[in-house]
């Protein structure tokens, strides 16, 4: 397959992904919605990387994982954290920083 | 058509289905479970790129790691308020609109790439060119990177710990 095709993919993730983002409500749901963004940005990496036979676009995929997998480890645990203090991961119902 | 396009094909209808399952179900816990499927598939793809390392990665850190801890925290939310985890959309005209634009306007960008049709050969092993890679050229940022994750598992310990 060409690179178009990997491209396209997941552009087409991505865009789903940010769907996800912007409808859900559920703080965890946009999470999710968040994770298959960096997915589609993965596919992009390693694509790049495999069709200019450079080498780079595989460690900064593994690099972008790691550093996913930590940053999801920190917001459910802000999550947890709203939810325990306001009793809802609604995100519409999150606005203390609101003046 | 060749073998690697018919997988090709597979592997984008998995992908995008459980895509699209992961933003449209009410149900918070399926939908991270359609997550799991498309990681998984996205480690497919990594494996029809020539990477199978990275498939490996993916497999036990976003499929095993991620999906385990999302359940857990939704496990928790939900027996801590002991209500349903179904949950609605929002804005859902709006949101389509958006993401079609951001797509248009990638595809409007990938349009005047030049098709790399061909591949070129690997000089080498891919898993032993990431190994020597990782402790020679790109040892600092590795070594950051573990620390970064410490750091991040420890900060995510203190947030959510429990108040005595």
């Amino acid at each position: 397959m060409p690179l178009g095709a990997y491209l396209t993919l997941a552009a087409l993730v991505f865009a789903i992904g940010l769907f996800g983002v912007l409808t859900r409500r559920n703080a965890v749901g946009i999470l999710l919605g968040i994770e298959l963004m960096l997915n589609a940005v993965n596919i992009n990496l390693v694509a790049f990387g495999r069709f200019h036979a450079d080498l780079g676009g595989a460690i900064f995929t593994m690099f972008t994982i790691a550093i996913t997998v930590a940053e999801v480890a920190v917001g459910l645990a802000i999550v947890i954290v709203i939810f325990r203090v306001r009793r809802t991961v609604d995100a519409d119902h999150l606005d203390l920083l609101r003046g | 058509m060749t073998a690697e396009a018919l997988a090709f094909a597979g592997v984008a209808v998995v992908l995008l289905a459980s895509s699209l399952g992961v933003v449209l179900t009410p149900n918070l816990f399926h939908a991270v479970l359609y997550l799991a499927v498309a990681l998984v598939a996205t480690g497919v793809v990594f494996l029809l790129l020539d990477a199978p390392f990275l498939f490996g990665v993916q497999l036990l850190l976003y499929a095993g790691g991620v999906v385990a801890i999302v359940v857990f925290a939704i496990m928790l939310t939900e027996r801590l308020v002991g209500q349903s985890i179904r949950q609605a959309s929002r804005y859902l005209v709006n949101g389509a609109l958006v993401s079609l634009a951001v797509f248009v306007g990638v595809v409007g960008f990938l349009v005047h790439l030049p098709t790399g049709a061909t591949r070129p050969a690997w000089p080498g092993d891919l898993t032993t060119m990431v190994g020597r890679a990782l402790v020679g050229p790109f040892a600092l940022p590795f070594e950051l990177l573990a620390v970064l994750l410490v750091i991040a598992l420890i900060g995510a310990l203190y947030l959510a710990r429990s108040e005595r």
